[in-house]
């Protein structure tokens, strides 16, 4: 046994690329047979990732022996690398189409999820310049919560409340897309891109026009990317730069 | 061949962390300041002249995707190794966040559509 723990804290990174693949196909098994593809596999992985995270310490699974490469799988270095790469879907002229009011929408949708969420997240007890900007970052992706989270030097624990923040949004925009979609005018390809725009999280809003029409999920996904991008650029930079200005 | 794309996303990716450190020592805060934004921003931009030039080769363009198809993954290894207990014992604070703050966006979208036609209509 002693020997397998050493064998596989050895080979870290491959054993990592092992587990993630099983948790990714159950998820998705789980996504498709039992919620109908309601809720996103990948929402339910990365959930996942949390629930099997909590049975470990400070760094989550990664602190049991044996399970140490998924702190370099899901490290900063190629989580970030991997987040680049998604900026090849992404069309600089298709998001031109929308124009002004497209680019106005990307930051407005930040600057809101991040002002909404770093808010209640102050009310809450969490007061500091670091946990404000990245709680209010969680608010607009899962993605935008930890890269904002490294940048400012933020606690893994708050680190780890703005992932959880980001997948509840995930969840929650993919569950009552469906249902809101044209109350809220969201059945043509520009307002398709005004919501993925505002809103973000592209696995939830790709997953939420899936169930609502088929032919907008690439315009809000598009813009989903973008407000991904935005976050990352906004959030640790100018909007950290205004929060730290006002809290300690 | 596949690495060449993997070599422009590296590139991207340390153009960008140059940048954002550069930033951050600008304002005197300490890490990195928007730096993976603005690899993302020189991706895209970048992909969007060289594409209209036609310069990228499918294989290239194969080796960023490949990355791209591993961003949820990481992202699971990522949740996975976070101090999730510590962050329950933050209780409710994720739960009210997450769906305040998407409530909010949700609220802005009719404004915003109807603010896009009327601009559409006043082009035309």
């Amino acid at each position: 046994m002693n020997d397998l723990i050493k064998l596989l804290d050895k080979n870290g990174l491959v054993f990592a690329f092992l587990l993630v693949s099983i948790i990714m196909y159950v998820s998705y098994f789980i996504g498709k047979k039992f919620t109908n593809n309601k809720i996103p596999g990948a929402a339910i992985a990365i959930s996942v990732g949390l629930i099997i995270a909590y049975f470990g310490g400070e760094k989550g699974v990664a602190s049991i022996p044996a399970f140490s490469g998924m702190a370099i799988l899901g490290g900063s270095m190629l989580r970030d690398f991997s987040i680049v790469s998604t900026a090849m879907g992404a069309s600089f002229s298709e998001i031109k189409k929308t124009g002004l009011i497209g680019l106005f929408c990307l930051i407005l949708g930040t600057i809101i999820a991040f002002t909404v969420g770093g808010t209640i997240a102050y009310v809450m007890g969490y007061t500091d310049a670091k946990s404000f900007t990245t709680i209010g970052a969680g608010a607009c992706t899962f993605i935008v919560g930890p890269v904002t989270g490294a940048a400012v030097g933020a606690s893994s624990a708050v680190i780890a409340i703005s992932i959880a923040v980001g997948v509840i949004k995930s969840i929650f925009v993919t569950i009552l897309t469906p249902f809101i979609a044209k109350k809220l005018g969201i059945d043509n390809p520009q307002s398709a891109m005004i919501f993925g725009g505002l809103v973000g999280s592209t696995s939830g809003v790709s997953a939420g026009l899936a169930a609502t029409d088929q032919k907008l999920v690439p315009y809000g996904a598009l813009t989903a990317t973008f407000h991904t991008a935005m976050g990352c650029l906004l959030c640790p930079s100018i909007l950290y730069f205004i929060v730290h200005n006002f809290l300690p | 061949m596949k690495i060449y794309g993997v070599g422009i996303l590296a590139a991207c990716f340390l153009i960008g962390h140059i940048v954002g450190d550069y930033l951050g020592k600008l304002f005197h805060l300490t890490g990195n300041l928007g730096g993976v934004g603005f690899a993302m921003l020189i991706l895209v931009v970048g992909n969007d002249y060289f594409k209209k030039k036609n310069l990228i080769p499918t294989e290239t363009e194969n080796g960023i995707l490949f990355w791209s198809t591993m961003y949820i993954p990481v992202v699971v290894a990522m949740s996975a190794t976070q101090n999730v207990k510590a962050a329950l014992s933050g209780g409710w604070v994720a739960v009210l966040v997450g769906i305040i703050a998407t409530i909010a966006c949700y609220l802005l979208i009719p404004v915003m559509s109807k603010l896009s036609k009327n601009t559409t209509n006043t082009k035309n």
